[in-house]
């Protein structure tokens, strides 16, 4: 037995990704049921309903792309996907939703304007004070002036802020927006989730990757919860609708044409991410990432550089979250801060990553569609199946069900979701569409 | 053909190849050592040595040979099937509980034994007196020396027939070097048998009474400690001139 | 006075309770840490499960108690711990052991735990509905006002009965657990195995079986945190992630696989939650006339809204990492 053959350490050299020229027969066949089930669905389901079944797949597409490149390239898991979506959809809302005369009118807005102002004059302040031991200031004293004065200027500006926040809450209702077109939101949507995903990345990309899955989970939460009661800002629980669309919207071609419309420009969206995406995992940055994900103590050996380039991938990532959500947002012209939920905007997003092919942008974008068709499809399903099982359980044991069993049925899908992870992570953990790695020797 | 359970070596390898997942480091081992027996691996860095004593420990594949403990296979048994089996294993790094104090150390070499903890505790702590003092500190706070104590106390608890000692001098002063060496010599006297890895190659083959020199994961000598400290060769090729 | 009694039963009082309840969900956290190195995601749910349980059984056996002249709720706890154990075993055998198997990276498990986390919410939700239950079904919670004997203090000192429970049960499991890990002969080897896995086989201690009595252990507690704080509000089948976040950034303040370190980080962020939600103009209010006439306190002085609660253990969390990741007890690993 010769051993040159298949004892090549893979940990020596990073692996190649050359694709091996061959008919993608897997590709094809995994492709062609994709586009039967779409067109079974327009035929079940009418052409308007399967439109926007497509465009919410394609957006959903986007979002699995930015983390693909986290989990799949990187090996990086962000478990709060939602997080960066909703900051996408918030950024689309603010930007696109018309001027608020009411708010833009009076002197509020130079006084937010002012508070926001003190504020940045109170962080200069306390970052100067953690400064202080440069000046001779004993360092168990400069951090006591430093935390104490954070603390009061804290409680001061958060005091004023509060003030006029509710003053604008009571007199214009909420600042509005800026009237601006819709992709000047998607845009500034991505860039500001990538600035979240750089400070969360900054912070937890250098320790062990259980806690950049626990960071996300919680800068997650805390935007959602920033986003649901910040009334001043974004309505909160009464939200926001309509979003302008860029595109002429249902009033003037209908339903179906407006949305195929929209279509298209997701479909140009995910395109150009695809060109870009494809040609960066084949360049040296490319190779870089996946070396580091495939043998970080190899990688290391490499320099210091490991931290940086992981970063950059985890910003890339999020930046595609917050556009991928920007543009969701505004197509279902509501921005609704509760509507964002850890099932249908983190964990949904995983399932197409892992089921399609993590690292394997073609597959996750089969994951992206597939899985979106299905999730559509199951909550019919879901609500006929418990409709039977109550039914049957009323008639025959005479079961007293309870009201909610419409919520309840939901549920269901929960668990569905729980059990497709645990059982593609055991038993197909390279998705259905692996990452193509050849092995030379 | 008369057999007698005496002449049955108390191990014996046979053979064998194995590594870390597919890849082969050791390329064909042969080893057999008798109870009363010390037996000492040299050979350059790379040859395998600490290798075929975690082969020996189940700790990695045997990919093909056959390794046996008083005759009976036991290659691919986990480790702590093995302990029960009267085997007893020493590494060279990570050789305590950091957090658990010298004396739960030594308890937890008796873990399979706990009726034995008092009597052998009492022996080991004679054995390596130093340790008296120190067992209710935490064992990552020792010396280096100290460390190797409670490493080999731990395994003498569960007072093993094979005792395997993967490099026990290593970075040790040669004060603490001799006086490990001493005590390799009583423990088998005591009537346990030894075999252990060393880079300190005179001074362990001095006391050996099986000497393996191993070179690319296989036999390249192997003869009583003494012989192969006369041997020129050996002398030229693995004890530096 | 009558501020400082405030003071007393809005921090002290529900930050211990907070706190009692972090402990318990962060020992689990950091003990399954310790053992198998991985964040274990699932464990909100398995204390809603616990709890779920708990709640099951009562409204089976609305009356058991009363005999005995504890809440049922109470009586039922120890059915529930088994009952969430053999959940924890389960889980194990089923999902993480497998992964566990084929050797994959940790971070594996911790999506693999993600994916029991929902099939847990799934399930408790498709039995128990979204919403909020009291497991005093057939019991009256009862309230304790404890006058304080001083002059001019009318506000009493406000003690619920599952707030006192609560703390003795608390008492009890740590002091359980402390004896297990220092004096049993299996607590001990789960240190070993805490130090060092390989060498804890090589002195012949069984892995498999330390790795299932954590999780034993580890499911009770759970069930003990979960049903305490159900007892004192109510059971609410969706605080998974809310509670999630509090019981990682405990275990971590404390240390990672430091189980003493993780009941100090409990303490650490329950304490810091409620301080920071309390409104500090109550305290400073009697002492208004002192300050200079400029100084006008705003009404509202608190560091963060109650909506806004989820915020400072996160804080915590991220103020950790950055100035010392092993945590304040010296955490194993990072």
């Amino acid at each position: 037995m010769s051993d040159s053959t298949n004892t090549r350490n893979p940990a020596y050299t990073p692996k190649d990704a050359t694709p091996e020229r061959r008919f993608p027969v897997r590709e094809v066949v995994l492709f062609g049921t994709l586009l039967v089930a779409i067109l079974a669905v327009y035929g079940l389901m009418g052409a308007a309903y399967s439109t926007r079944m497509l465009v919410e797949a394609a957006c959903y597409a986007i979002l699995a792309l930015g983390l693909t490149i986290q989990w799949g390239y990187a090996g990086q898991f962000n478990a709060g996907v939602m997080g960066f979506v909703a900051l996408g959809g918030f950024c689309a809302m603010l930007f696109s939703v018309p001027v608020n005369d009411a708010f833009w009118g009076t002197e509020l807005p130079g006084e937010l304007g002012r508070v926001l102002l003190y504020g940045l004059a109170a962080t200069l302040v306390v970052v100067g004070a953690t400064r202080l031991d440069r000046l001779g200031v004993p360092k168990k004293l400069r951090t006591l002036i430093a935390v104490v004065l954070a603390v009061v200027l804290y409680l001061v500006v958060i005091s004023l802020l509060r003030d006029v926040t509710s003053q604008i809450q009571a007199q214009a209702g909420f600042v509005g927006g800026f009237g601006l077109p819709a992709w000047t939101g998607w845009i500034v949507g991505g860039a500001l989730a990538g600035g979240v995903g750089y400070l969360i990345g900054h912070v937890c990309l250098g320790l062990r990757s259980d806690y950049l899955a626990i960071a996300t989970l919680g800068i997650a939460e805390i935007i959602k919860a920033f986003l649901k009661n910040s009334d001043w800002l974004t309505r909160g629980t009464a939200t926001v609708s309509p979003l302008p669309w860029p595109t002429p919207g249902p009033a003037e071609l209908g339903f179906t044409l407006s949305r195929a419309l929209y279509l298209s420009i997701t479909a140009v969206v995910i395109a150009v991410i695809f060109f870009l995406l494809h040609r960066a995992y084949h360049a040296p940055w490319g190779r870089m990432i996946r070396a580091i994900r495939d043998n970080e103590v190899s990688a290391a050996a490499m320099g210091k550089d490991i931290n940086k380039r992981r970063l950059e991938i985890f910003v890339l990532g999020c930046i595609l979250m917050g556009l991928g959500g920007g543009i969701l947002g505004t197509f279902n012209s509501l921005f609704d801060p509760q509507g964002y939920l850890p099932l249908n905007h983190t964990f949904l997003v995983l399932v197409m990553v892992i089921l399609g092919g993590p690292g394997n942008n073609l597959g996750t974008i089969f994951g992206a569609v597939a899985v979106y068709i299905i999730w559509i499809m199951s909550e019919p399903l879901a609500l006929f199946l418990m409709q039977l099982i109550v039914s049957v359980g009323e008639s025959t044991f005479g079961w007293d069900a309870p009201n909610n069993m419409d919520s309840r049925a939901l549920q269901a899908r929960v668990l569905v979701i729980g059990m497709l992870i645990t059982l593609v992570l055991r038993f197909a953990p390279k998705g259905l569409l692996p990452e193509k790695i050849t092995h030379h020797g | 053909m008369s057999l007698t359970t005496s002449t049955t070596p108390l191990l014996e390898a046979r053979n064998v190849h194995g590594g870390y997942g597919a890849m082969n480091i050791l390329n064909g081992v042969d080893m057999s050592l008798y109870a009363h027996e010390v037996g000492v691996i040299v050979g350059p860095n790379g040859a395998g040595k600490s290798t075929m004593l975690k082969a020996i420990f189940g700790l990695l594949n045997v990919n093909q040979g056959d390794i046996l403990l008083n005759g009976e296979p036991i290659h691919n048994l986990a480790s702590n099937k093995l302990v029960e089996r009267g085997m007893g294993f020493v590494p060279q790094e990570k050789n305590v509980f950091p957090s658990l104090t010298v004396k739960e150390n030594l308890e937890m070499g008796a873990y399979l034994k706990p009726h034995n903890v008092k009597r052998m505790l009492e022996q080991v702590y004679a054995f390596f007196p130093p340790l008296v003092e120190k067992r209710h500190q935490p064992a990552g706070e020792l010396s280096g020396g100290q460390r190797q104590m409670v490493a080999m106390g731990r395994a003498l608890m569960a007072e093993p027939s094979l005792l395997l000692l993967d490099e026990p001098t290593a970075g040790l002063s040669p004060l603490y070097m001799n006086e490990i060496f001493d005590r390799v010599k009583q423990i088998n006297a005591a009537g346990v048998g030894i075999l252990m890895v060393e880079q300190n190659a005179r001074q362990a083959l001095a006391i050996a009474d099986k000497g393996f020199v191993l070179a690319a994961g296989q036999n390249r000598f192997t003869d009583t400690g003494a012989a192969l400290l006369a041997d020129p060769d050996v002398a030229k090729s693995f004890l530096g001139g | 006075m009558n501020e400082l009694i405030f003071f007393i039963n809005n921090v002290v009082i529900a930050g211990s309770v907070t706190g009692s309840i972090y402990a318990i969900g962060a020992i689990g956290v950091t003990l399954i840490f310790s053992i198998m190195r991985f964040a274990h995601f699932a464990h909100a749910d398995m204390m809603t499960f616990g709890a779920f349980m708990v709640l099951l059984l009562t409204t089976l056996f609305p009356a058991a108690g009363a005999s005995m002249g504890i809440p049922t709720a109470l009586l039922m706890l120890p059915v529930a711990m088994l009952l969430t154990a053999l959940l924890a075993v389960g889980i194990d055998k089923a999902f993480y052991k497998p992964l566990r198997a084929h050797g994959v990276k940790p971070i594996v498990l911790v999506i693999g735990s993600l994916g029991v986390t929902l099939m847990l919410q799934g399930l408790i939700r498709l039995f128990a509905g979204t919403g909020g239950q009291s497991l005093y079904v057939d019991d009256r919670k009862e309230i304790f006002r404890i006058a304080v004997p001083f002059e001019g203090v009318r506000a009493p000192i406000v003690i619920t009965e599952p707030q006192i429970y609560l703390f003795v049960i608390t008492l009890v499991a740590v002091v359980a657990l402390h004896l297990f890990l220092n004096r049993s002969r299996l607590g001990k080897a789960m240190r070993a195995m805490s130090d060092n896995p390989e060498l804890a086989q090589a002195s012949g201690i069984n892995t498999n079986t330390i790795v299932a009595v954590t999780w034993v252990i580890a499911g009770s507690l759970a069930a003990i945190a979960g049903t305490l704080l159900a007892l004192d509000v109510t059971f609410k089948p969706d605080l998974s992630f809310f509670l999630l976040l509090p019981i990682f950034a405990a275990a971590i303040v404390g240390g990672v696989g430091h189980p003493y370190g993780a009941i100090a980080g409990g303490f650490v962020v329950g304490f810091a939650e409620t301080l920071a939600v309390f409104n500090w103009n109550v305290l400073l209010r009697p002492f208004q006339d002192s300050f200079p006439a400029w100084l006008e306190l705003p009404s509202n002085l608190a560091f963060v809204g109650t909506e806004y609660k989820i915020v400072v253990p996160f804080f915590i969390l991220v103020a950790i990492l950055v100035w010392r990741p092993t945590g304040l007890f010296k955490g194993k690993v990072i």
